[in-house]
């Protein structure tokens, strides 16, 4: 029998619907992989009880012809979203212990639709990482290392860290992503998978710990791109509990996925080509080039002239707004309260926020509270979102002459644990190609094309106009196609 | 203009008063969330994860109270604003649980407004004046520390945490605290009118932040001081006198005003520092990323200007306009219940200038007596007109129509019924007035003597001689006729 952890979202949906096998036995056989992969610390919580009460109710739906979408199909959760009877932390020592009473919408959906929960999935602190080395709960290690004889635990990449790593090692066949700034494209691309942050709008945040609120969107990763298009489905729609969320109906898109580009553009920005940048990621990008050609699009050169602007606009907006969205963890209602003896009530607040924040949030708390002060406010949050403006335009002006832009996900392959947690520039600058869509608002993902030198996976970028998922699902269809990326972690775990 | 001044050893002073009114809005639930909003309510029963500020909970605009602030809005003849934004006014204390409020900074709702207070000589008032109203806008109220639950701890109610307020910014237009007073009463009065506050002070649905300074007459501005949270009008006038005294005696002893905040203490009636601008807090306003701007289309604005009552200052001419008193034009436009129960007395056909005179004096006194108000009259708008009616007919006098009343409020019967039974009809049947005219006049020949004497006055004395004979029920004007034609 094949593998079951080894099938796709598609397949065991599919797989299940013909009888081939039971969704407890699913449930069970991954169960079993999240209990062996302690190593890799992706889950903060795991629950397979809730993964095989959801099958049970999945193979009795089979028996009584009542399959859902994604009947029988289990999934990780990143611990950002909150569910209900179930620790929502954020990999927050602020939120440890916090058991929400209301499920976030998104995950509802996923509910709604048949899935059932491994666990929930580690996180950078508050969805603030690139590396998933912020955690509270301790750091990711990803499935992936260096053929280069060593033995350097590397990063999955983050914010979705524990998604992106628990998906390439077989731990789950797809999970719940956010990107605020490529924290779903990032780890995709840093683990061989793929991901999908949609136009900003498309997933509720109803229920999602918030980080940037105008940044903050919810997407799949999976290990393809039609995993990505059948869980996407299941998790957009409006929801009139988000103000920010978009009133569109909900394509169909894995029926409509196609690889044939024939009379589409494909924009290459030159301005992420970037001096000195790492020639695997360069060579990999020119494949993509020509993988695109080859499904039929046509390609030009096309110019964002702002980009540079982008990563200090973005960790100028981000932290403002997380600064005040973190404001709610003070100690007074849940989560972690540290009253020390005759404390008062701002004794509690520093000693609460003191000790419930890591040093990442704190940095960001700091960024965005000195951006937003009196007699900085212009010079840095007016013009920043001056920038975000300018930023939008250019892709407006881009999208005049072509469907979807292709570009590098990230500027490197997967880094070390530790190599970049002194340096936190060097840290921010891993997000340089990600940032601009999240500033924009607009559809992007991760596809994996290619292996570097050191047999790491490199992931390629499609970013498209906003609302057209189903241009950058299609574009991404042809690269994976294409770029035939069957390579997988050795399991050393 | 305001001759209001306090004297100060260095000459006279003028006093600038602006005020800063928050007002409750009426709705059923809270701006952002559809938590409820009920006064009184146990502690923390009406609380949604949104107002206690749940990780991953979103506000969204609540359309009534969007609504109320436009109408509001309207009812001072302001600028509505159709694009305009929520803003985060970021603070932490433990009745905040978002560690921001709400709010609406850069761009308001409503924009540039007025209002009209009349002209009241006995309070102080020569002449109506036009009071400028900067902005209104929308934001979400705090919830309330209690310290009197535990020996060392406070305990929060987060009832009204997330509930709207509309802040109601005027020009610093005033000059005395009787047109402090003024404008809080008529404000007051057009948001019960417009029914997007309930105007209940003690309640709290309406506070007042005073901001006073002095000057010379003719002088720039002088430095404010903002007392906070003031909540009746008495005590808003309070807060301007002795403030405003405070400020002088201080500059004349050497003194600088400092811009400070300030709290009023009711019990001591006097102000004291509560922060200065040195400490105050940089908020970090900002846009809220959760909402976006708030954009009000034509179909919208349209409904909430038809929805629109009439407004105190057009009923006030309208009374005026049909005869009646600007006194009692005042009284009874000044409450939206009496005024909506006096038109329903003129839809049931009662005369304006009389009913008014009648609704001042004879219902309000009994109502007065009976510590009722008009919410709870014992009398109904119709049963009124047909008392009303019946004097206008000439039925019954004035006199017995007072009597017919207070038998209406013992009985509860009609004033028709009453009129009957008890046969109070006044008659105009000349030859029995005739009769009980010549007894009266044969009875007392040394007056009859002394008026053709030339003491007329005592024309008054055989007026009422024959009411009292007739019982009452004579038309007077018959009454005045027959003397005078008997008399010569």
């Amino acid at each position: 029998m094949t593998e079951l952890t080894n099938l796709t979202v598609a397949q065991i949906r599919d797989g299940h619907r013909a009888g081939e096998f039971s969704a407890v036995e699913v449930a069970e056989a991954f169960n079993a992989n999240v209990a062996g992969a302690k190593a890799l610390n992706a889950f903060i919580v795991e629950t397979p009880d809730h993964a095989i009460a959801a099958a049970k109710t999945a193979d009795a739906d089979r028996a009584a012809g009542t399959l859902k979408p994604l009947s029988g199909v289990p999934i990780g959760m990143k611990d950002l979203f909150a569910t209900s009877g179930v620790q929502t932390t954020a990999a927050s020592h602020m939120l440890e212990g916090f058991v929400p009473r209301y499920e976030s919408t998104v995950s509802a959906k996923l509910w709604d639709a048949g899935c059932g929960m491994l666990g929930k999935l580690n996180l950078d602190q508050f969805a603030m990482g690139s590396s998933n080395e912020t955690s509270y709960f301790g750091n990711v290690i990803s499935p992936w290392k260096r053929k280069d004889g060593g033995n350097a635990a590397l990063a999955p990449g983050g914010s979705s860290g524990g998604s992106s790593s628990a998906i390439a090692a077989r731990l789950c066949p797809a999970a719940t992503g956010t990107d605020t700034g490529g924290s779903i494209r990032q780890p995709a691309a840093f683990t061989g998978i793929s991901g999908i942050k949609p136009t900003y709008g498309r997933c509720s945040r109803w229920g999602i710990v918030a980080f940037a609120s105008s940044l903050d969107q919810a997407g799949p990763m999976a290990r393809d791109v039609r995993d990505c298009a059948i869980m996407l489905e299941n998790m957009a729609g409006f929801d009139p509990k988000d103000a920010t969320s978009l009133n569109m109906a909900v394509p169909n898109w894995e029926a409509a996925l196609s690889s044939d580009l024939k009379g589409k553009t494909v924009g290459i920005p030159k301005e992420y080509r970037l001096e000195g940048i790492d020639p695997d990621i360069d060579a990999m990008w020119d494949a993509g080039i020509a993988m695109l050609k080859d499904a039929g699009a046509e390609v030009v050169e096309i110019s964002l002239p702002h980009t540079k602007y982008a990563l200090p606009a973005y960790y100028i907006i981000a932290p403002a707004e997380a600064s005040s969205n973190l404001a709610r963890y003070d100690g007074v209602r849940y989560g972690l309260r540290d009253l020390p003896e005759k404390a008062g009530l701002q004794d509690m607040y520093a000693a609460t926020r003191a000790d419930g924040f890591g040093p990442e949030v704190k940095r960001r708390i700091m960024i965005g509270t000195y951006v937003l002060s009196a007699g900085f406010y212009d010079a840095y949050y007016t013009q920043a979102q001056k920038v975000r403006t300018l930023i939008a335009r250019d892709f407006e002006a881009a999208f005049g002459v072509c469907d979807v832009i292709l570009a590098p996900t990230a500027p490197s392959a997967a880094f070390g644990l530790g190599e970049k947690t002194a340096d936190p520039l060097s840290m921010y600058l891993n997000d340089v190609f990600a940032v601009p869509a999240s500033l924009a608002g607009l559809p992007a993902m991760s596809v994996p094309a290619a292996l570097n030198r050191e047999g790491l996976p490199l992931g390629l970028q499609i970013i498209g106009k906003a609302f057209d998922e189903q241009g950058v699902l299609n574009a991404g269809l042809a690269i994976e196609e294409r770029a035939g990326f069957n390579a997988r972690a050795e399991k050393w775990w | 203009m305001s001759d209001y001044r306090i004297k100060g050893e260095t000459g006279e002073w003028e006093v600038v008063i602006g005020l800063e009114v928050h007002a409750q809005v009426t709705s059923n639930a809270k701006l952002f969330s559809g938590a409820a909003t009920a006064f009184g309510a146990e502690p923390n029963t009406q609380v949604s994860l949104v107002d206690a500020a749940m990780p991953g909970m979103l506000p969204v605009p609540n359309r009534e109270c969007i609504r109320q602030a436009v109408r509001t809005g309207m009812a001072i003849e302001a600028q509505i604003n159709k694009y305009s934004r929520f803003d985060r006014k970021n603070y932490f204390y433990a009745d905040l649980p978002q560690g921001y409020q709400i709010s609406q900074l850069y761009h308001p709702i409503v924009g540039e407004g007025s209002l009209t207070i009349e002209a009241d000589e006995k309070a102080g008032l020569p002449e109506a004046k036009r009071i400028g109203v900067e902005r209104i806008h929308v934001e979400q109220d705090a919830g309330k520390l209690m310290h009197d639950q535990h020996p060392s701890m406070s305990y929060v109610d987060l009832n009204r945490s997330g509930v709207a307020l509309m802040e109601i910014v005027s020009r610093p237009d005033m000059r005395s605290p009787a047109e402090a007073g003024a404008y809080v009463r008529k404000l007051r009065s057009i948001l019960r009118y417009v029914g997007s506050c309930d105007g209940n002070m003690e309640e709290g649905s309406m506070r007042a932040d005073v901001n006073v300074s002095v000057r010379k007459p003719g002088d720039e501005f002088g430095t404010r001081t903002e007392t906070k949270n003031v909540n009746s009008v008495r005590f808003v006038m309070a807060v301007i006198e002795g403030e405003a005294k405070r400020q002088v005696e201080l500059i004349e002893s050497g003194g600088t005003v400092v811009q400070e905040t300030r709290l009023y203490d009711p019990d001591r009636n006097e102000t004291r520092s509560m922060r200065s601008k040195e400490d105050a807090h940089d908020y970090r306003y900002f846009p809220d990323p959760d909402l976006l701007p708030l954009i009000l289309d034509d179909d919208f604005l349209a409904e909430c200007r038809t929805s629109l009552p009439e407004l105190p200052d057009a009923k006030r001419a309208r009374y005026l306009a049909a005869g009646i008193s600007p006194y009692n034009a005042d009284v009874l436009t000044a409450e939206v219940e009496a005024a909506l129960w006096f038109d329903t007395l003129l839809e049931a056909g009662a005369k304006p200038a009389p009913a008014a005179n009648w609704v001042t004096s004879e219902l309000f006194g009994a109502l007065n007596r009976m510590g009722r108000d008009l919410s709870d009259s014992p009398v109904s708008p119709a049963e009124a007109a047909e008392l009303l009616g019946l004097v206008a007919d000439g039925t019954i006098s004035g006199t017995i129509a007072k009597a017919v009343f207070e038998k209406m409020l013992e009985s509860g019967d009609a004033a028709g019924v009453i009129v009957e039974r008890d046969g109070l009809k006044q008659t105009s049947d000349t030859g029995a007035i005739e009769a009980e005219i010549a007894k009266i006049l044969t009875a007392n020949a040394d007056k009859v003597e002394q008026y053709k004497g030339g003491k007329e006055a005592l024309f008054g004395f055989f007026v009422g001689q024959t009411m009292k004979a007739m019982q009452g029920k004579a038309n007077p004007q018959v009454v005045n006729e027959l003397l005078k034609k008997t008399l010569g």
